[in-house]
């Protein structure tokens, strides 16, 4: 296995008297998709937070290839190329598919717009993630459909040079047919060198498309298994329970209180 | 496992794609005719997205029926004064549709606008200032106004509702003070009360024409060659020559209409563009280009849309909040000043009453949504057109001032409906 593009080491984190998230290990490799699951309350919004750099930690490494970096905050995140694709999507729907995916990072030329550049380019990156269901770079984003949405979010991400991309629930509003154009295109991004990190609670989607499984188990990482060495009902037993024959949290661990 | 991802140019076009394999390929049969484009358009009206076309037919219905109700209304220079009249309320207008982009309103606008121009009338009657620095001290007025509500709006999260009513009542109370109570400050600067007054000449007027259809024509063929040569989405050829030749059609007849001979005493003829055009043709042309092509307009927009999306992708947020207040109330004081030009005074009641409801409803009547996230400056132009057609019109027909008020508001709520049902639509339709 490669080096992580990302990884967390022994992350703590707690609001008030809730310790909500236990010595955290957590990576992300290049080419791969790192499913990360759990039940409601597991902790994994809050890991995916401090990823984005919208928590801090109160403990525990931030790596970025390798080496220790401050994260001060969702810029310096960004930054160093880790995309958060959140579940709400967060586009303009008064703007188009090109200036959503420019959005506060226009391309100037002469004091103005570059529209050619910036259309052009969009067009590319869309057209080489092999989109083929827009009909128009200049479409409004308000006329899409839930999957393309999807697809505008995370092709802003290529667009951008990210390295790291997190999906918060992508297919979690969408039909059969949007569902797999949307896990079509993240398989397609951890081909081509990103690290993806789906965040998913639909278990046919994780074993879909991940290489590797990360269930959360009352803020702990129960586990870190390659999707090929468990099978459906394991990782279920782990999200549930925190363990699963030899997998998972030792039984009844001292620590675990929530 | 490791894929090279350093072949990647920088922002985007990683590997090449065969040109079968572009997934845009649609886009370039994308309405390539006339009759296509019409198409395009009509479904875009059926889909709620209606543009200035209420404003435009509401244009032609209250010009036929104005014509028919008074002669005076078809009068060359009861036209002329239409225009005159229309301005202020148009740059007002133009002004607000930078707040309801954002999804706010200035109440206060109006007034806080005529506070500038009653600083510039005083500053030039009572200390002879001369009449550029003291519109610019108007201006600094307007920009001062406009940073307080700002911040109150954006920073202190005070709906803008509430911070702009108090202003509405607070600066006409700062206006009593600065002219006093049954008062009035003369407005008679030479070149500010020209503005409302006098005329551009003939020979000036028919060579701005030219250059500006002139330009329009360069620069959109240009555009249309650049769409064209790099494979973008582009209009059809002949739509472009089309939109060409209705700008000519427009200016020039406009401006050959005006520089005929319209007084009554043909002793002291009065002919060319009232002054007062040119200056919201001017401002036309700039917000025009700020909303479209600068980055300060693509994320006014963005937050007017999705204010957490804009967060999200980096906008500074609060910073054009503030600035939106601050450029809105500048074209306040402009309005104002226009305003004085063609009354000639500044009084405590100026910019009051309903001066910033038909600045509202010039806006929204042109097709800019109360929902903030739409609107363009033209908008706000043929709106102030519309509205300016109704005040002359009825004023022609000597009805009593209860009719004006009734109508003003029934134009008012019919507009908020149209945008309220053409948003409805567009959400249904997803146009």
């Amino acid at each position: 296995m490669s080096e992580p593009l990302l990884e967390l080491r022994g992350v703590n984190k707690s609001f008030g008297v809730v310790h909500v998230l236990h010595d955290v290990d957590f990576a992300v490799y290049p080419g791969q998709v790192t499913a990360l699951v759990g039940d409601n309350g597991a902790g994994k919004s809050t890991l995916v937070k401090i990823i984005a750099g919208i928590y801090g930690r109160d403990n525990g490494d931030y790596l970025f290839e390798g080496k220790p970096v401050d994260i001060n905050g969702p810029r310096d995140v960004a930054a160093l190329g880790v995309e958060v694709v959140y579940q709400d999507l967060a586009l303009c729907d008064n703007l188009d598919i090109v200036q959503n995916m420019y959005l506060g990072r226009e391309e100037i030329k002469g004091g103005t717009l570059d529209e050619p550049t910036m259309e052009a380019r969009a067009r590319d990156t869309l057209g080489s993630l092999s989109v083929r269901t827009v009909k128009s770079v200049r479409q409004s984003v308000a006329s899409l459909s839930g999957g393309q949405r999807q697809t505008v979010a995370i092709a802003k991400a290529v667009l951008w040079n990210s390295k790291v991309v997190l999906l918060d629930e992508p297919t979690a509003a969408l039909g059969v047919a949007q569902t797999r154009q949307v896990l079509d295109l993240v398989r397609r991004l951890a081909d081509r060198g990103l690290g993806v990190v789906l965040i998913s609670h639909n278990m046919g989607d994780v074993f879909e498309v991940a290489d590797r499984i990360v269930p959360l188990y009352l803020g702990r990482v129960a586990a870190d298994v390659a999707t090929k060495d468990v099978t459906n009902r394991q990782i279920v037993e782990l999200i549930t329970m925190g363990r699963s024959g030899d997998l998972g949290i030792a039984e009844n661990p001292t620590t675990a209180t929530v | 496992m490791s894929v090279d991802t350093s072949s990647t140019a920088p922002g985007g076009a990683p590997e090449p794609t065969n040109a079968a394999d572009r997934a845009f390929a649609r886009d370039d049969v994308h309405a390539t005719t006339l009759g296509g484009s019409f198409q395009e358009y009509l479904n875009r009206v059926r889909g709620g997205d209606l543009g200035s076309l209420p404003a435009l037919s509401g244009l032609v219905v209250l010009f036929v029926i104005f014509s028919f109700a008074s002669e005076a209304f078809t009068t060359k220079l009861n036209l002329a004064n239409l225009v005159t009249q229309a301005g202020p309320i148009s740059v007002l207008a133009m002004g607000l549709v930078l707040i309801l982009l954002l999804g706010e309103i200035d109440l206060g606008a109006g007034v806080a606008g005529s506070t500038g121009a009653a600083v510039t009338a005083l500053l030039i009657v009572d200390r002879g200032w001369y009449w550029l620095l003291a519109a610019l001290a108007g201006l600094a007025v307007g920009a001062f106004i406009g940073v307080v509500v700002g911040l109150l709006v954006a920073r202190l999260g005070i709906p803008s509702f509430v911070v702009t009513l108090a202003t509405f009542l607070g600066l006409q109370g700062v206006l009593l003070v600065l002219i006093g109570e049954g008062g009035s400050v003369r407005f008679a600067d030479d070149f500010l009360r020209g503005l409302a007054i006098k005329t551009v000449d003939p020979t000036v007027g028919w060579i701005a024409a030219v250059v500006i259809i002139a330009l329009f024509a360069a620069l959109s063929i240009r555009k249309h060659r650049t769409q064209v040569s790099e494979g973008l989405a582009h209009p059809p050829f002949s739509l472009v020559v089309v939109r060409i030749a209705a700008l000519a059609v427009v200016l020039l007849g406009f401006v050959a209409f005006m520089n005929a001979d319209r007084s009554r005493n043909p002793n002291f003829p009065i002919e060319g563009v009232p002054r007062m055009f040119v200056v919201v043709v001017g401002l036309l042309i700039l917000w025009t280009f700020v909303l479209n092509r600068t980055r300060y307009g693509r994320h006014l927009y963005a937050v007017g849309g999705n204010a957490e999306a804009a967060r999200r992708a980096g906008i500074n947020v609060l910073k054009i909040r503030v600035t939106a207040f601050v450029f809105s109330t500048m074209m306040a004081v402009v309005s104002g000043l226009l305003l004085a030009a063609n009354t000639g005074k500044v009084s405590p009641g100026s910019g009051g009453s309903n001066t910033l409801l038909y600045a509202v409803g010039a806006a929204v009547i042109g097709g800019t949504s109360l929902f903030g996230g739409k609107g363009r400056a033209i908008d706000a132009v043929i709106g102030g057109f519309v509205i300016a057609t109704i005040i002359n019109g009825l004023g022609l027909l000597n009805n009593a001032s209860w009719i004006n008020f009734v109508v003003t508001g029934a134009v008012l709520l019919l507009a908020a409906s149209v945008d309220a049902i053409s948003r409805r639509r567009r959400s249904a339709a997803g146009v």
